[in-house]
């Protein structure tokens, strides 16, 4: 498996040979370090705790984390498993690594929505908006009566919605550029511009 | 994001602008064979920024309006030439659709 922590700079279009065009989500992947590897032994299972970008005034308990290792503190810090073998503490990781790689998962926070309607989270259709209609956007009935006499757990309601963990699966990588660090990848990801997200492959 | 947008403009375009006359030689697969196809006309407006941008070109043809829209950096146009520049004082110029 090979991970990355990236950013999400935005999308934009690309061509084809043939003239078709492909939607593209630019990551900017600044090469990541290999803070700490973790080890059966000491810590019970194998890991890899990567991290990226520059943590301007770290407190005591978070520099500790970077202590063993001599790196600077880094930004955001993230673990992963089943990282190749070869990449040891210290070592930067570049998006060289995605090279030859096809497709790759994408993990990141969805934009937040808030506290939001039905309609809006769960897609419900809601109510005629004219016609003398006074049902427009609201829940309506949300259970029956006398059996079961309580409303089933799980039931669809308004409330807070996005700001949550989401992983695409199978973006196609269509194009790298070592020089500048970018992933292009087709499709949209979570999250919004300039949010950090998680490249992986298998 | 408009810095990498400049970046995937490997294509280099004449300079036109709306009003110009244009001629446009574009290539298309159909099936097996490679063909190509020529349009020309008057540019009525460009749109987009990056390797999102498009304008419109318009002909008349026996009587009946053409508008055909081209991405501007895509790899279909295999040549672009301006036959006339125009002067005009719009940036679109939609009001030669109502012309007759």
């Amino acid at each position: 498996m090979i991970g990355l922590i990236g950013k999400k700079i935005g999308m934009t279009r690309i061509f084809d040979e043939s003239g078709e065009t492909i939607p593209v989500t630019v990551v900017y992947a600044e090469p990541n370090i290999v803070i700490q590897k973790k080890n059966k032994e000491n810590d019970g299972y194998e890991a890899c705790v990567m991290g990226v970008g520059e943590k301007k005034r770290p407190n005591k308990v978070y520099s500790g984390i970077f202590k063993a290792s001599g790196v600077k503190p880094t930004k955001i810090v993230q673990e992963f498993r089943e990282l190749p073998q070869e990449w040891e503490k210290g070592n930067q990781i570049t998006v060289k690594v995605f090279e030859k790689i096809t497709n790759v998962d994408v993990t990141g926070y969805s934009k937040g929505r808030g506290f939001a309607g039905g309609m809006k989270r769960y897609g419900w259709k809601g109510g005629p908006a004219a016609h003398g209609s006074k049902f427009h956007r609201r829940p309506g009935s949300i259970g029956t009566s006398k059996i079961p006499g309580h409303i089933l757990k799980g039931r669809n309601l308004p409330g807070r919605m996005g700001n949550c963990k989401i992983t695409i699966r199978n973006l196609k990588v269509v194009k790298i550029d070592e020089t500048k660090n970018l992933l292009f990848l087709r499709g949209a990801i979570p999250g919004a511009t300039n949010s950090w997200v998680v490249v992986k492959c298998k | 994001m408009g810095i990498i947008d400049n970046s995937l403009q490997e294509k280099k375009m004449p300079d036109f602008k709306p009003g110009d006359r244009v001629r446009i030689l574009t290539k298309f697969k159909e099936g097996e064979e490679i063909r190509k196809h020529r349009f020309e006309g008057i540019v009525i407006g460009r749109r987009g920024q990056g390797t999102g941008e498009t304008f419109t070109v318009r002909k008349v043809t026996a009587g009946c309006g053409v508008e055909h829209i081209f991405p501007t950096l895509s790899p279909t146009i295999e040549k672009m030439e301006v036959l006339k520049k125009g002067k005009v004082k719009r940036a679109k110029l939609y009001y030669l659709r109502k012309q007759k």
